[in-house]
């Protein structure tokens, strides 16, 4: 083992964090829709590639810069995501698992077939010149946009936890999340409240995916291989934690990383599902989730 | 209704004469191959299929490809080749199965040869309908040795295969250090994943050492064709510390490479593409701007001092003026050239016949450089030569070998902050 080695995976480490806060950002959205209304978003990852077209779009059409037009395209999701909430899904809370996932599932394929008539299956990305640069310090070079957007990806999670844990709104989204029948006695509108969070997972997902525009180019294709990474990040981290969410996605960024490093970079997402199946074989519940849920 | 019918003798004979005439006019005025085919009363055009990746990873090369295609006819008609073909375009959509589904559609229109289909996979997928259906196949693009090791009788390749590629462009590296007077030690392979790279890859290992090169190759770092971030795959590449970098890749993960590459201020010596798209493609260009610069390719190339490539380039620009024309235009162009002459030749449209013409033709006017296009016992031409291709100025232009140079070579690459990159 060389110093070199050693620098090396210390890198892998750095850039497998900065990629997982953004990670994390995008199951944040999934695990808080679960936590509050048990209801499992399987269009999580469509939700996300509609916000990165919204990001392309602006830089290309309007030449906005994804980060200026990432609280716009979070602001316009947290109304749809409310809207689609109160008309669409409410009526299914509660009814069978399976009819809320071909809900869910018809609503991806939906989002997925639009974007492919509007925008064709083409890989679309944004060309800004930090994507060329990178900061130094001592001997480790960390790239620019992962920088921007891990940095911009934990002011999100910390807006979002004092929303929860400091705001009227966000304590009663809790209480409801911990005991629905309590929150209904106590006269809190919970049907609301579920849509105020539904909102609230679609900004975070949106603001992930304009953040995502600037490390990787958006194809129709990606939403599926998306929902699969915010699942596997979210059992790891525990459904419906929002800590296990973030702690998630940073250890399946770090892993990533490091397994392409040490393994063959091909091989990467292998060890991402390995870490799920011992998870799943040793803490069902996840790393951070309580059991029972 | 008797009375609305007006055929009589006379108008009949007029009418009769009249058609007569007309079909003699257009007979006679048809190229040879249409008066063949009007004569026996078969089909009039060639029709033939392209098929190419116009949707999907691969679709700006598709697309680049088709636009070779989309001028033929007009080339042709420059270069007083009495033939006008049919091309009917099918997208691929970069997927072998719609390759294969694409493939039989288009022989069930009446496509009577196919032209395609630029990558590997999806070649083999058209081939083997090809195969089952008695149907050319004029391979435009594509390197993967097996489609002309297979046996199959109803294909032909028009582009070298791996090993050619990787013999040429070897043999390129060792004249391109002999000019320069610089010669790195060390050299990382960073390969894409699919059928194309997974060829080269193997080829290059069984190759090197036969080939006294004067580096070691100090690791193969293979990745994912639909790679979305290569920082990890760079990374390692940097750890080794080559002097060289020979990337075998696609148009978007060579952006992707080149831009970690300046991200993580990598700066080997050099970057020689042995064989492989990306490094040369319009796309790439445009998106890397300076930092895209003096990245070599050792590639088969359009022959500057061919008349038919001059005809090419004044129509190509004249109906894509905001298209490059590179080699993708180029093997393209010479996959529709190679279905016509083999009409011309065999005067007919039935496949075997153009089988046939095709196992027997011999091209002298063509447009890459190389010797004539004319296919051996297996299918493939041999006579396609590689050139070291450089981009300067944001363009591609042969450097080597030094009688077809349209520039100086630039070598070692200067820094990715050198003034030189402007």
């Amino acid at each position: 083992m060389t110093a070199d080695f050693f620098l090396s995976l210390a890198q892998a480490i750095s850039k497998g964090l900065l990629t997982g806060m953004v990670y994390g950002l995008m199951a944040l959205g999934l695990s808080v829709i679960f936590g509050v209304m048990r209801v499992v978003n399987f269009a999580h990852g469509e939700i996300m590639v509609v916000g990165m077209y919204l990001a392309w779009m602006g830089f290309e059409y309007l030449q906005v810069s994804p980060m200026l037009s990432l609280p716009v395209i979070a602001a316009m999701f947290f109304v749809a995501g409310y809207a689609l909430q109160r008309t669409v899904i409410s009526p299914f809370i509660g009814r069978p698992e399976h009819q809320q996932f071909l809900l869910l599932l018809a609503i991806a394929i939906l989002l997925v077939n639009a974007c492919l008539a509007i925008a064709g299956p083409d890989a679309r990305g944004v060309q800004m010149d930090s994507q060329f640069e990178s900061y130094e310090l001592g001997p480790f070079v960390f790239d620019a946009v992962r920088v921007h957007a891990a940095v911009t990806a934990v002011v999100i999670a910390g807006l979002l936890w004092l929303f929860f844990t400091r705001t009227r709104t966000g304590k009663s989204i809790r209480a409801a999340a911990d005991n629905n029948l309590g929150a209904l006695v106590v006269g809190l509108d919970v049907r609301q409240l579920y849509a105020f969070t539904f909102g609230v997972g679609a900004a975070c997902v949106g603001a992930a995916g304009a953040l995502m525009i600037t490390i990787i180019p958006v194809t129709p294709f990606l939403a599926a291989e998306y929902t699969l990474l915010a699942f596997v990040i979210v059992i790891v981290g525990g459904l419906g934690s929002m800590t296990g969410a973030l702690a998630g996605g940073l250890l399946i960024g770090v892993s990533e990383a490091v397994a392409g490093l040490l393994l063959q970079p091909s091989l990467k997402s292998m060890v991402s599902f390995g870490i799920l199946i011992l998870v799943l074989l040793l803490r069902p519940q996840g790393l951070f989730g309580k059991s029972g849920t | 209704m008797t009375g609305r019918n007006t055929f009589t003798r006379r108008r009949l004979g007029r009418a009769s004469f009249g058609g007569a005439a007309l079909a003699g006019a257009t007979l006679l005025g048809a190229p040879l191959p249409l008066r063949q085919a009007f004569a026996q009363g078969a089909p009039a055009n060639l029709k033939v299929g392209l098929l190419l990746p116009t949707s999907g990873l691969q679709a700006q090369i598709g697309q680049a490809c088709r636009r070779g295609a989309d001028v033929a006819n007009d080339v042709f008609t420059d270069m007083k080749l009495p033939v006008k073909l049919e091309i009917v375009n099918y997208d691929t959509e970069t997927k072998p199965d719609v390759a294969r589904t694409q493939a039989e559609k288009a022989i069930d229109a009446g496509c009577h040869i196919l032209v395609g289909a630029f990558d590997s996979g999806q070649t083999i997928a058209i081939a083997q309908v090809c195969e089952q259906r008695g149907v050319p196949l004029v391979v435009n693009i594509a390197a993967a040795p097996q489609i002309t090791e297979q046996g199959y009788k109803f294909v032909v390749r028009n582009f070298p295969t791996a090993p050619m590629l990787i013999t040429g462009a070897l043999a390129l590296h060792k004249e391109i250090f002999k000019v320069s007077g610089k010669t790195p030690k060390t050299a990382v392979l960073m390969s894409v994943n699919d059928t194309f790279g997974t060829a080269m890859m193997n080829g290059i290992k069984a190759l090197f050492p036969k080939l006294d090169m004067p580096y070691e190759l100090v690791d193969t770092i293979s990745y994912d064709a639909a790679a979305k971030d290569l920082s990890v795959e760079v990374a390692k590449a940097k750890a080794t510390k080559a002097e060289l970098l020979l990337p075998v890749s696609r148009l978007n993960d060579a952006k992707l490479l080149v831009q970690e590459m300046v991200k993580q201020r990598w700066e080997p010596m050099g970057v020689l593409n042995p064989g492989a798209p990306g490094l040369y493609e319009q796309d790439f260009l445009k998106t890397m701007g300076k930092y895209g610069e003096f990245m070599i390719s050792n590639v088969p190339w359009l022959d500057p001092k061919s008349a038919m490539t001059a005809s090419l380039e004044k129509r190509h620009a004249a109906k894509f003026p905001n298209d490059q024309l590179d080699l993708n235009g180029g093997f393209t162009f010479e996959g529709i050239l190679i279905a016509a002459q083999a009409w011309l030749a065999a005067k007919s449209t039935k496949p075997g016949d153009l089988m046939e013409a095709l196992r027997k033709i011999k091209i002298d006017q063509h447009i890459m450089v190389g010797g004539p296009i004319q296919f051996d016992s297996k299918g493939q031409n041999v006579n396609i030569k590689a050139t070291a291709v450089e981009n300067l100025k944001r363009k591609p232009t042969v450097v080597m070998p030094l009688e077809a140079a349209a520039a100086p070579l630039v070598f070692p690459m200067p820094a990715w902050n050198d003034k030189r990159r402007t």
